[in-house]
């Protein structure tokens, strides 16, 4: 079998295993959803409400079916594309979580570019000055960013740049980004705030990975050949070190959603995830049903591309 | 020590009064080397002779202005081809590494990056250095290819680490070394970590390049078998002073100092072995074994098998032992003794009672009987257990009396003394460790002891006293040995009975007297003549005897003899099928198609 047909049968079978995991997904999504106490008929009518109009409104939402039957309405719609009408403002479930959705991406993506090479930055720099003041300091620093949590941490930076310093807006109100200065304003306490945790973890991570391959023996055969110090990195290790880093970023940022939830609300931004909180305080099922399997498919989609860029770079090696 | 006289140019190497120091973590930094002296001439070759920790490595390292993490050059003057190596600062440390000066790595398999390329690795010291334009480069490395007799050196550049064996990668690196034609060259033990049959075809490659590149060199070895054939003067280094210094010759025929005498007999073979048992039953008799690894194929037998066919029976009272190059299945022939490793096919009696498979299904009795004692005491012996609570556990798992005074019984047979019986192993040197490990096993009371590799990772000191250890034990309690090795001359100084493995197959199988005697099978007489000997000159002999060899890349044929492709003497037969084994003159059993009058 040529290297090719050999690299192609691996990422199917890693996409395979991606597909079953979706559809596990998709079912423990729903069931677990439906699991959820509280009704959705209760709350939108409101304590007041008759038996007889909430059955009536149980009825015409279909809640009266066996969960196997919505299920499988539920799954069909899925597969069609379909994701459902919202309960409580009976929109369409895609278009409410379109425009969140990239709100999300954005807050996410803009994290992204500042977080990874920071923490990549980081965490080789401390591997290479290892044991040096500079590596305990960075070890010290992105411990205590780890340790905190991301609510502390919004909290604690809208008290004092909005509350005490009056620098920056309490809430992110990307309505009215006309400027860079606004931009900045809008976005820079929800992405520190976001980013803390993933460079502090990511770096760690980092260092990790780098200290392993820098201390192996080919890296000192380089120094001894007279390699230069960045062409040691770039020529010798970055080749060996692109799939775990891959997956320490795909580890990393696939705790950005988690993150995403609590920033979100901190400081309002209209994101997917502010969608989710609120859909579950409404018992707006389909929505939380939606949003959640929007957030496993990105997690998802994290890792197999990790494992996608491993298979990748080691193809070459592998052709024995 | 010697000193240049007046006329004579200066030393192209110079060392004085070298201090290295070292530190673990954040604890007090301790000497490693001190107050080292010497010089080497130009064109010449110098020995660095010692143990482990003897801080040989380290000096080799300084050489290039070079300290590993936690070490320093702490004192002394280092002079190199005309440079001061302290005074440089990184930029012309970084110019002088790889062009006046070249290292060539002890474990090759580790020293070259497994994700390049191994022509980028290679030329890349003349392009790092601006030496020679890529296209000339890669020509040149083609050309030292050849001469190092590498197969295929047109293409052999392209393929990746893994892809390569262990004895042509540190052929490769020679070339890696070499492509700046450099003044000095350091040779780190580069054959300590490949078998025999090819350390000889890599020396022999060595040798050939010292005769037409002309470059200075310091040989780091703890084998004095090599320093014989590589070099002109050797020093003689012990935890970090210089014992002994002087030219090869006179080290190796009248060493002066107490260590030197010592490291000198240590080297030298000796038989251990002078009472050989009465032909007795077998204690363990294995028959028609076939082991391997992966689910079963059609014809029931394991995709990839790793002993083929082998019988051999180990009698009571006396030591088999069983020789082979890396990957000639020794280990697993051991493993699946052990009943770690499931065999596939064939049979085991031990004391006339079949021996089943698994571990699992073996009774108490069997595997009490038969103990297993690991090349790495490191790995083997718990690290968060004393001595004491390792040797109380065999003991009380035997239902054993387990008392004081039964594990100071058991440390007394491997002569130790029992103060140590409080110790944890990280506490305790390389040869108390194996001690140790053997203890644990003998503990047990066994009957047969399997022993593979145990000497493998030792001084030759501390290696020639476990074998003298071995020896006695086997006087004192009948021990019946299976010593697994790879040193031919460790196998003939304790073994009364020998098997010679290759590829899985057992090509011959004799008395340890009858190995002096020929004929033998053609395997046998290429690792007799690749164990290099004390005597200076001994190489270049084998080499104007021989020219040199080139490794074959040739597979064995799918039917017939597997050692063909390697085989000098292979006739048209040897393709078609597999050998049939007749018995010599001398006893010895030999599986090949030529007959005694053509192998003698």
């Amino acid at each position: 079998m040529t290297m090719t047909a050999k690299l192609g049968m691996a990422i199917a079978r890693r996409l395979g295993a991606s597909c079953v995991s979706l559809i596990f997904v998709v079912v423990a999504v729903f069931f677990i959803t439906s699991a959820l106490p509280g009704d959705v008929a209760q709350s939108l009518l409101g304590q007041a409400a008759t038996s007889d109009s909430v059955a009536a409104l149980r009825h015409s939402l279909r809640l009266d079916q066996p969960v196997i039957l919505r299920f499988a309405s539920w799954a069909g719609g899925l597969l069609r594309g379909d994701f459902g009408v919202s309960l409580v403002s009976h929109q369409s479930v895609m278009s409410m979580v379109h425009e969140r959705l990239i709100h999300s991406l954005l807050l996410a993506g803009i994290t992204t570019l500042f977080a990874v090479p920071m923490a990549l930055a980081l965490g080789t720099l401390s591997a290479i000055f290892r044991n040096t003041i500079f590596d305990r300091a960075v070890s010290l620093l992105t411990l205590c960013v780890v340790s905190v949590p991301e609510f502390l941490v919004a909290t604690l930076a809208v008290l004092v740049f909005a509350v005490q310093l009056h620098l920056l807006p309490a809430l992110a109100s990307i309505s009215d980004i006309h400027s860079i200065g606004s931009f900045l304003a809008a976005f820079s306490m929800p992405v520190a705030t976001l980013g803390c945790v993933i460079v502090g973890q990511m770096a760690r991570m980092t260092r990790a990975v780098m200290v392993n391959v820098l201390s192996s023996s080919w890296v000192e055969m380089a120094v001894l050949k007279g390699v230069s110090p960045t062409a040691i990195i770039l020529r010798h290790v970055l080749p060996n070190v692109i799939a775990p880093l891959f997956n320490v970023m795909a580890l990393s940022l696939s705790y950005l959603l988690g993150g995403v939830v609590i920033v979100e609300s901190v400081f309002h931004y209209p994101g997917i995830a502010s969608l989710m909180v609120d859909s579950v305080a409404s018992r707006d099922i389909p929505l939380v049903q939606t949003c959640a399997l929007i957030f496993c498919a990105a997690y998802l989609l994290l890792t197999t591309l990790a494992d996608i860029v491993a298979l990748f770079s080691t193809q070459e090696r592998t052709r024995a | 020590m010697t000193r240049q006289n007046p006329t004579s140019p200066p030393p192209l190497i110079s060392v004085q009064n070298l201090c290295l120091t070292g530190r673990r973590g954040t604890g007090p930094e301790t000497p490693i080397v001190s107050n080292v002296s010497f010089d080497v001439a130009e064109g010449e070759m110098l020995a660095l002779i010692g143990e482990s920790g003897s801080g040989k490595t380290s000096i080799a390292l300084a050489l290039t202005g070079y300290a590993r993490a936690g070490c320093r050059i702490a004192q002394g003057e280092l002079r190199v081809a005309g440079h001061d190596v302290r005074t440089m600062n990184a930029s012309e440390l970084r110019s002088f590494r790889g062009k006046t000066i070249a290292y060539i790595a002890q474990n090759a398999g580790a020293a070259f990056n497994p994700a390049l390329p191994l022509m980028e690795q290679v030329i890349e010291p003349a392009l790092a250095h601006h030496i020679l334009p890529r296209k000339e480069a890669v020509e040149h490395a083609i050309a030292l290819f050849e001469m190092m007799a590498l197969p295929t050196p047109h293409t052999i550049g392209a393929r990746y680490p893994h892809e390569c064996s262990g004895g042509q990668l540190q052929r490769i690196m020679a070339a890696m070394a070499l492509i700046t034609e450099p003044e000095v060259v350091i040779f780190d033990e580069p054959t300590t970590a490949l078998d025999v049959t090819t350390q000889i075809e890599v020396l022999e490659a060595f040798r050939v390049a010292m005769r037409q590149c002309g470059f200075t060199g310091v040989y780091v070895t703890h084998d004095l078998a090599i320093v014989a054939q590589m070099a002109d003067r050797a020093v003689v280094l012990k935890n970090g002073n210089v014992q002994e210094e002087g030219t090869t010759r006179q080290i190796l025929s009248k060493p002066a100092q107490p260590y030197t005498q010592q490291l000198v007999a240590a080297s030298q073979p000796h038989l251990r072995n002078h009472d050989s048992p009465p032909l007795s039953a077998p204690l363990l008799d294995i028959k028609n074994l076939v082991v391997g690894y992966g689910p079963p194929m059609a014809n029931g037998r394991p995709t990839h098998t790793i002993v083929d066919n082998v019988s051999l029976p180990v009698c009571a009272g006396e030591t088999l032992g069983i020789i082979g190059e890396s990957g000639c299945g020794k280990s697993t022939l051991i493993r699946a003794m052990a009943g770690i490793q499931p065999w596939a096919d064939g049979s085991m009696m031990f004391d006339g009672q079949p021996l089943p498979a698994r571990i699992e299904e073996r009774t108490p009795q069997q595997r009490q009987h038969m103990q297993l004692v690991a090349q790495n005491a490191d790995l083997v012996l718990n690290p968060a257990m004393t001595v004491e609570a390792t040797l109380r556990r065999v003991l009380t798992f035997y239902n054993e009396d387990a008392s004081d005074a039964a594990i100071k019984r058991v440390l007394d047979m491997v002569r130790l003394p029992q103060a140590l019986a409080g110790r944890y192993p990280p506490q305790l040197s390389g040869g108390q460790k194996q001690r140790v490990n053997l203890a644990r096993a003998l503990a047990a009371r066994p009957r047969l002891v399997l022993c593979d590799e145990i000497t493998a990772a030792l001084d030759t000191v501390v290696a020639a006293a476990i074998l003298d250890l071995m020896m006695e034990l086997k006087r004192e309690l009948g021990l019946s040995w299976l010593f697994v090795t790879h040193d031919l001359h460790a196998l003939r100084s304790v073994c009364d009975h020998v098997a010679v493995l290759y590829a899985g197959h057992c090509v011959e199988f004799s008395t340890a007297a009858a190995l002096n005697v020929p004929p033998h099978h053609p395997y046998t007489r290429k690792l007799e003549n690749s164990v290099p000997e004390m005597q200076p000159g001994w190489l270049d002999g084998v080499i104007q005897h021989n020219g040199l060899r080139q490794s074959g890349a040739e597979r064995a044929p799918a039917t017939g003899c597997s050692y063909m492709p390697r085989c000098p003497v292979a006739v048209a037969e040897c393709a078609q099928a597999p050998p049939h084994t007749w018995q010599a003159p001398s006893g010895a059993h030999i599986a090949c198609h030529l007959h005694a009058q053509d192998l003698s």
